[in-house]
Parts: structure tokens; sequence; C-alpha cells
């Protein structure tokens, strides 16, 4: 039952932070980060075997690995802009998540240029001259 | 997993110990040590998370970005 370890340990450490808030704010802060970050740690070793998983899907149908690759890039760089937004946005800086859900957003955007123009591609081929 | 929830009660921990620390040290007039101290235990405590921290990215960079 590791859903019951989670959230065993999420209101474990909402009561601590709790507590910690009242006498020093700072602390409550990097409490609440390093939670995050155990919850995340606990959880990437799952999503390790997702990912596997749909390597094997892709090299058994013959994709090109490249477009995988991009993929896993694209979702790397969400998880880990959303991580940072919203451990900025706790400490009470809305502006500074804003930003880095910005730039999360444009460099998924760059990642994505090589497979926007292969299907541009393929879409000019198939359309009659 | 047991590990990291022992972090999480040290720094819990410290960070009681620490406003203690403070409190007392503020009672007895020495306000500029009382400072120190806070500093001190924040910043231990920051290289914690950022250890942490360093450890999480590296496992989503072998993860994700197969390298």
């Amino acid at each position: 039952m590791e859903m019951i370890q989670i959230v065993g340990v999420g209101l474990l450490a909402t009561v601590l932070v709790l507590i910690v808030k009242e006498q020093k704010p700072m602390f409550a802060f990097l409490l609440a980060t390093f939670t995050g970050i155990v919850i995340f740690l606990f959880l990437i070793g799952k999503i390790s075997a997702v990912i596997h998983m749909l390597e094997d899907l892709a090299v058994k149908s013959n994709i090109n690995l490249v477009f995988l690759k991009t993929i896993l890039k694209i979702i790397g760089i969400a998880y880990i802009a959303e991580f940072g937004a919203q451990v900025v946005r706790d400490a009470g800086q809305e502006s500074i998540a804003a930003k880095i859900e910005l730039a999360g957003k444009i460099l998924i955007m760059v990642m994505a240029i090589p497979i926007i123009t292969v299907i541009i591609q393929t879409v000019i081929k198939l359309l009659p001259v | 997993m047991n590990v990291d929830v022992n972090a999480i009660f040290q720094i819990a921990g410290i960070g009681i110990i620490i406003a203690m620390i403070h409190t007392v040290l503020k009672q007895m007039g020495k306000e500029d040590m009382a400072h120190w101290v806070t500093v001190i235990g924040f910043v231990v405590v920051l290289f914690m998370v950022v250890s942490m921290l360093d450890n999480l990215f590296k496992e989503i960079k072998t993860i994700f970005l197969f390298q």
C-alpha cells in the first residue's frame, strides 16, 4: 500500500510545516520543498517502469527512436517545470512561477520543432500539386 | 523510503530547536548570536534540501533524457 505511505508522509509533513511556520517561515518552506522532493523521488521509480515499457513498444514497432527520445525529453521538462513552479508558488512568488512555466512551454516548443517539421513535410507530400 | 522520511523529521526538528535557541538567546540579550544561530541552521537545512534536489534532478535526467 504505497498510496497510504505517501498520504501519511504528506499529512505528517503538513503538520510539521504548520508547527515550524509559527516560529520560522523559512524552515517551513524548505520542509515543504523537501517533502515534495521525497514524494517525487518515490514516484520516479514507478515512472521509469512505464517508460521502459514505452521504449520496448517503440523498438518493437520500428518507430524512429528520435521521436520517442524527444517526447520523453518533453515530458521530463514538463515535470521539472511544474515542480519548480509549484515550489516557487508555495513561497508566494507568483510572477516568478509564471515565468518558469513560460520557460517550460517555450523549451517544449523548441524541442518539438523537428517533429513539427516532419509532420508539415508529410502533409505537403500528401497534397496534390 | 525510510531514510527520506527520517530526513523530514530531521528538518522539522532542526527548525524547532533553532527557534528555541533563538528565543533563549534573545531573552539573554544576545541578539546578534541569535541571528547567527538562525543563519547557520538555515544553511545546514538548505544544504540538505539542495543535495536532495540534485539527487532528484539526476534521477530525472537519467530516466527522461537518456543520459
